[in-house]
């Protein structure tokens, strides 16, 4: 271990900490997506709950990621204890209430229950990936984290890949329409900005920047130019199976490259800053 | 009010470890874990080098992002300026860690031991479970502090108050005081020297100072020797 002015890459969170925010986000994405596209009347009822529950076992599969991350796991509900100041308690409380939501939402699906438990699922959800972001902002050890752009970044990229989820489904749930599909769109391009705003944030930091360019390459690339241009084309096919088709594939490659990319910020971006010494020490007899 | 801070004279450190040692000695920390480090650095670039040996560890900061991100509030601040951690809360998450600008926290797995797997007989006497598998980090000997203070002892100029690490210091250029007190060692090193704390544009107000120089519009400061001297009645 290199112990000096040379930032290393953090060793505390490894890949079942990243799964958190990668699977963790997308879930909570994709509840948020389904559920704000079943208040527009644009989700398939038949496939909600199938959608809501796969959402809710992404979030779950990230929290038991960062329970096996856990020195003492038997202690995991202390993890409660602090919400006054720690965004770990609030993602988990936001976690907890937007499970049970989401559970009444996909079983009271078509109720008059509905539209309440939506809006409420899509509140909790945006909570989530709020959280999410906040927490990786608070870790002022880690540059890329801390920056202030990362809440959004983080935001953004958990809707996108949420609604890219949505969208990989489609020909199996039924028909987005053309004004899903240009909210699709929105949301990357949103993404885009954040990504910027976070790339500029962090370019000071040459060796961050460096250890994320190849995954922001493939976010700008294949998360964004690409499933814009497929959106467009699937726009002007309309309904068909091949718009359906070439929207499933802008989903798959939004989702993809924005999970990658997070994952780099979360394993290979997350240099600390290493010990800094302002001033030298001045010994001996001065002139 | 009482700010228990440290004090490293950048110019007296020789990078010999001992504070290290006895840290470890002190607190009993696994192989792999050390509470109070001495960084080697090298600045610049040939010919123009410079080697510093900087004590680094738990900065006790004013506002430490550890205590701010802990979910369990294990991590706390007393009121003069130590941060602790109840092993019996912490879920070790980590999140402390990666939070810390300093690098000061640690999560050991599995206990461990100098010599493989067995445990040595003074391993097996001090090795605390309690400790396994959480955050630790420095504790600038806070049971020491508290029992000195408790016997009226001031720590940093009582042995038996002080910190293990600015005990053992061979140069003396460790020192534990109350920032609080204007007449404190800690106060009047800082008053008579050029200082900084490190990261201090992050805002964590680290509780750990580096002299770098003498401030000669100061007038001079005495050795920390003759302040502990003086604060003993010896000089």
């Amino acid at each position: 271990m290199n112990y000096g002015p040379r930032p290393w890459v953090q060793q505390h969170w490894d890949l079942r900490a990243a799964a958190n925010f990668t699977c963790g986000g997308a879930g909570a994405g994709l509840i948020a997506w389904t559920a704000a596209m079943a208040l527009a009347g644009t989700s398939a009822a038949a496939g909600v709950p199938a959608l809501l529950l796969a959402g809710l076992a992404l979030v779950g599969i990230g929290l038991g990621c960062v329970a096996l991350e856990l020195g003492r796991p038997l202690r995991a509900l202390n993890v409660f204890r602090n919400p006054r100041t720690s965004w770990m308690s609030r993602e988990a409380i936001a976690a907890t209430l937007l499970v049970a939501v989401t559970l009444v939402l996909a079983w009271g699906a078509g109720t008059a229950a509905a539209p309440a438990a939506a809006t409420l699922a899509v509140v909790l959800a945006l909570a989530f990936v709020w959280c999410q972001g906040r927490m990786l902002h608070a870790a002022r050890g880690i540059p890329a984290w801390r920056s202030s752009a990362t809440p959004a970044l983080m935001a953004a990229t958990a809707l996108t890949e949420g609604a890219g989820l949505w969208w990989l489904t489609a020909p199996w749930h039924g028909q987005g329409t053309r004004a899903a599909l240009a909210g699709f769109g929105v949301l990357i391009v949103l993404r885009l900005i954040a990504w910027l705003a976070h790339r500029r944030s962090v370019a000071a930091h040459r060796r961050v920047a460096a250890a994320l360019a190849p995954a922001g390459v493939s976010l700008g690339a294949l998360g964004t130019l690409a499933p814009l241009a497929l959106i467009v084309v699937a726009a002007m096919l309309g309904d068909g199976a091949w718009g359906l088709a070439l929207a499933a594939l802008a989903g798959a490659l939004a989702f993809g490259a924005g999970a990658a990319f997070k994952l780099a910020l979360i394993l290979r971006g997350s240099f600390n800053q290493g010990f800094a010494v302002e001033r030298m020490p001045v010994r001996g007899t001065r002139a | 009010m009482t700010r228990w801070t440290m004090v490293a004279d950048l110019r007296r450190c020789v990078g010999c470890q001992t504070c290290t040692a006895a840290c470890k000695h002190a607190n009993a920390t696994p192989p792999g874990v050390q509470w109070r480090r001495v960084l080697d650095l090298e600045v610049g670039e040939y010919p123009d080098v410079q080697r510093a040996f900087v004590p680094v560890g738990c900065q006790h900061c004013d506002d430490p992002p550890c205590m701010t991100v802990c979910p369990t509030t294990a991590t706390r601040k007393r009121a003069d300026g130590i941060v602790t951690i109840d092993y019996d809360l912490c879920i070790g998450c980590s999140y402390c860690a990666v939070a810390c600008p300093y690098q000061a926290r640690y999560k050991t797995d599995h206990a461990s031991f100098a010599y493989g797997g067995a445990p040595a007989a003074n391993e097996r006497q001090r090795h605390d479970p309690a400790r396994v598998a959480v955050a630790t980090k420095c504790t600038f000997c806070v049971e020491r502090i508290d029992r000195g203070v408790a016997a009226g002892q001031t720590p940093g100029v009582d042995p038996d108050a002080t910190p293990a690490c600015v005990n053992a210091c061979i140069s003396q250029a460790l020192a534990f005081g109350d920032l609080d007190d204007p007449a404190s060692n800690v106060s009047r090193l800082l008053a008579g020297n050029r200082h900084f704390r490190m990261h201090e544009a992050l805002g964590t107000g680290p509780g750990f100072h580096y002299l770098w120089d003498r401030d000669d519009a100061a007038g001079g400061v005495p050795a920390l020797q003759q302040l502990v001297a003086e604060a003993q009645g010896l000089a």
